[in-house]
């Protein structure tokens, strides 16, 4: 048998997806479904005293806090949907209308009176803000702050030195499908079709609001249309589905409006950066500081792990990493691809080639001189780092040799042209899922509670299997995307492919071992008793740019990604996924932004025409390559997460590559050519 | 906090006739029934999908008497008996369009949502392009299927994993057959 891990095949649901007969969760055809409509608070703070109904309008039910059922407390507050008064950021949902059509459910909320008392609120992040603070510990599990040697010291005798602070803006996941729930019940058993990235996740939180025994609940995923994160955990569209259709008594069908979007299903939260680092004049590095301010919402906190990244990036004998965050009466920020490293190597990457210029060392070289040999915190060794090689084998493809180091020095036309490199990293993490495969007939069926959101996730799974079996692809069908089987961890943290797959594979080893009809595997205890620390994939991003020297045009000429991510499984789908992450690090430097309106507390580009992702036209020559790295202390397959990677470096080598072009370090992100005009 | 009240829709439903995918049919409809929630709530037709409602992602794109169109932004009721071709009245798993086919040939996509609406883009931007259409990036002469055409004319339709540089070649592919 020839492996057919690590070659190109082509995605097993592609013929559904372009015919249009993949089903999207809000596409389940349900006999006599009625259809919801969320009522969003239009204050940011105050309390909802009550709601009056236009009686000419069509509502079956309108629901709010004065009748809607009571839930049990979920962990997460903003589940806790209409079972109180207070109002705590401009578009939580105050109430549910229910109705016969879509367009009669839209037009009763549009309708709907709400009769509220506002508060005085606080909706700007700033650094001198005195509701700062230090939260114990930043997404997920990380300590808050940590520190080694002597920072200040360091920093005083220092030779050269940099001091910047870089601030990045709220991003939106924007994923195309909008968050939706088609919500049954049958008796105490719920039925959700949901779009999400994690079914049995969803599945024992929504058991837990309504009180039931996880398996009444039965959640739906078989094609999702994007997350990004913002699909991670139940939003409220699942709850409020669900606590509607058990009011009506029939199915009711409830999917976001865009603009609903925007504060419904987190984001990622702005930043403001500060960055410090000292160094010897042959570019060797003697103090790191890091410090990040985030913000959270009044109901939960989420302190992003923004400055989390340097711990494990570059070596320096002192060194400090902190978060400070800020509760505003905002909407509460989220996950969003690689939340942390996204906007903390943005932010340093950029500082480190600040660092560069004041040495006069090549950005490249300046970054090869401070390779770790082990972890810079702790002192793990690494199972694998190859981030060298990928700047060196990535600057060989770019065609970086005879850079001009200076900026502001080459002039095509009307076109200022820079080139910029940064580092990537992304941690390489397993979580425990179970996998079950079963003979049938000639055929395998492998079972496993996953997700594809568009990852590839149901074509690699097949092919570690038909491996892991010794049989070809074709007799092997895989069923994902559904709580009831086995389960599964969340499609996050690019932890997917190592996650499922190992199960797949202990399961499928199981069965041919065994020579039975069925085997159940469980990586559990193999996964707890592994070290997470010194387990990263690494890339190199290069981007060139050109910038109108009249208008302050950006344009991204070329963007090409080197990475060292561990065994490829698929290449066709795994540069998709590199190529979508440089895309959205693209609009992450140029394009996205999530702009506040304080007074409102609300954001005012809260739609797809307001808010540029990038389109066709932004994306010119791109690509993305691999190194052959075997690591085998990871898992089976020897595979890193891809998912996220491409987004963590992308963003930081266009800056750079637009201070090469125009001599003008914009560090407020994104760069909009208001910031490169104003700085002549 | 008071709204504004609009006078209520007072329940007259109107009369349409539409042939879609080459079937015709009669609806009596709510007038505020977007051709976008006709094909997705009424025919079942779930292939044009709702990215956003406001014609901003171009998810919804269908042929409208064989020009592209945002299905969100059209009501039905004012398309009396006109021809709509959806995704899935351009081919079949068995049987793809040229345009599926190129999206399979160069994984042109990876969530999927946005796809049915870049292929019927893609389809009416090919009839376009052979009509001899110029885009905002068009100079006389150009070659109207250039990487920058194609990427110019198909800006309409939004993707968030990025599926772009592999839908380029997928576009052209289909254009030679």
């Amino acid at each position: 048998m020839t492996a057919t891990v690590g070659t190109p095949l082509a995605r097993l649901e592609g013929p559904a997806k372009v015919t249009g007969a993949a089903r999207y969760a809000a596409e389940y055809p349900q006999d006599d479904v009625v259809h919801g409509w969320i009522v969003q608070s239009p204050v940011p703070r105050g309390r909802l005293n009550a709601v009056l109904a236009d009686p000419t309008a069509d509502a079956i039910a309108v629901l709010w806090h004065g009748n809607a059922p009571r839930l049990e407390p979920a962990d997460d507050p903003e589940l806790d949907v209409l079972q109180s008064d207070r109002i705590s950021y401009r578009g939580q949902p105050v109430a549910l209308v229910v109705a016969e059509t879509l367009e009669a459910a839209r037009r009763a909320a549009q309708v709907l009176q709400l009769d509220i008392t506002a508060e005085e609120h606080d909706a700007v992040l700033r650094a001198d803000h005195p509701g700062l603070y230090t939260p114990e510990q930043v997404n997920p599990a990380f300590p808050s702050e940590t520190a080694s040697g002597d920072v200040d010291a360091a920093l005083a005798a220092a030779p050269v030195t940099v001091d910047v602070t870089y601030s990045t803006p709220a991003l939106h996941n924007s994923p195309m499908e909008p968050h939706a729930t088609i919500a049954r019940w049958a008796g105490d058993d719920l039925t959700l079709y949901d779009s999400n990235q994690h079914p049995s996740g969803i599945a024992a939180t929504v058991a837990g609001v309504f009180g039931l025994e996880p398996e009444r609940v039965h959640v739906v995923t078989e094609h999702v249309g994007g997350g990004f994160g913002s699909k991670g955990s139940a939003r409220p569209n699942a709850v409020l589905a669900a606590m509607a259709a058990r009011v009506v008594g029939r199915p009711v069908k409830l999917v976001l409006p865009r603009q609903a979007m925007f504060s419904l299903v987190g984001y990622r939260t702005p930043t403001i950066q500060q960055i410090r680092l000292g160094a010897d004049p042959d570019g060797t590095l003697t103090a790191i500081d890091h410090a990040a301010i985030g913000q959270s919402s009044r109901i939960l906190e989420y302190a992003e792990q923004t400055a989390v990244v340097t711990r494990h990036m570059y070596a320096a004998p002192n060194r400090r990493t902190g978060h400070r965050l800020l509760r505003l009466d905002m909407p509460t920020p989220r996950w969003m691809r690689a939340p942390g490293e996204a906007p903390g190597m943005a932010a340093f990457e950029c500082a480190l080639d600040e660092l560069a210029e004041k040495l006069g060392i090549d950005p490249i070289e300046l970054r090869v001189r401070n390779e770790p040999a082990a972890e810079p915190e702790g002192g793990t060794p690494f199972t694998s780092r190859h981030y060298v090689e990928c700047l060196r084998t990535g600057a060989e493809r770019f065609g970086w040799a005879g850079r001009d180091p200076r900026p502001r020095q080459r002039r095509e036309g009307d076109w200022w042209i820079g080139t910029g490199v940064a580092g990537a990293i992304y941690p390489t993490m397993a979580q425990p899922s179970t996998a079950r495969v079963r003979a049938v007939g000639d055929d395998f069926e492998v079972a496993i509670g996953a997700a594809d959101l568009g990852t590839g996730a149901r074509t690699i799974l097949t092919q570690i299997a038909a491996d892991a079996l010794g049989v070809p692809v074709d007799r092997v069908r895989v069923r994902i995307g559904d709580s009831t089987l086995p389960k599964a961890s969340v499609a996050g943290g690019s932890s997917g492919s190592a996650s499922w797959g190992w199960a797949v594979t202990g399961a499928c080893r199981q069965l041919r071992e065994t020579g039975g009809d069925e085997a159940v595997f469980d990586t559990t205890e193999l996964i707890e008793k592994q070290e997470t620390e010194g387990r990263h994939a690494f890339g190199a991003h290069f981007a060139e740019v050109r910038v109108d020297a009249v208008t302050g045009e950006v344009r991204v000429s070329r963007l090409f990604g080197m990475y060292a991510a561990g065994r490829i499984l698929n290449p066709r789908t795994a540069r998709s996924q590199f190529l979508g992450g440089m895309i959205m690090g693209m609009g992450m430097a140029l394009h996205e932004e999530g702009v506040l309106d304080p007074a409102m507390g609300e954001w005012m580009n809260h739609d797809l025409a307001g808010y540029h992702i990038p389109a066709h036209a932004d994306v010119e020559s791109i690509d993305a390559a691999w190194l052959d790295e075997r690591d085998d202390q990871l898992n089976p397959m020897g595979s890193k997460g891809i998912g996220e990677i491409g987004i963590v470096g992308s963003p930081a080598a266009i800056v750079n590559a637009v201070w090469h072009a125009t001599g003008v370090r914009v560090r407020d992100l994104p760069v909009r050519l208001d910031k490169l005009l104003c700085a002549d | 906090m008071t709204r504004g009240f609009i006078r209520h829709f007072p329940g007259n439903l109107s009369e349409v006739k539409l042939i879609v995918n080459g079937v015709e049919y009669e609806f009596d409809l709510d007038p505020r029934t977007t051709l976008l929630d006709l094909l997705r709530e009424h025919l079942g037709l779930t292939g044009a999908k709702k990215g956003c409602d406001h014609g901003q992602c171009g998810a919804c794109t269908v042929l409208l008497d064989g020009r592209r169109v945002n299905s969100c932004l059209i009501l039905a009721v004012a398309q009396q008996g006109a021809e709509v071709t959806t995704v899935e009245g351009l081919g079949t798993a068995e049987r793809p369009h040229p345009v599926q086919r190129g999206f399979l040939d160069h994984d042109g996509f990876q969530c999927g949502y946005c796809t049915p609406g870049q292929i019927c883009s893609a389809v009416g931007m090919l009839d376009e392009v052979k009509q001899g259409r110029p885009s905002a990036v068009t100079t006389p002469g150009d070659d109207l299927l250039s990487d920058a055409e194609i990427r110019e004319r198909m800006s309409g339709n939004l993707c968030r994993c990025g599926a772009y540089p592999n839908m380029v070649p997928a576009i052209r592919q289909a254009a030679g057959e």
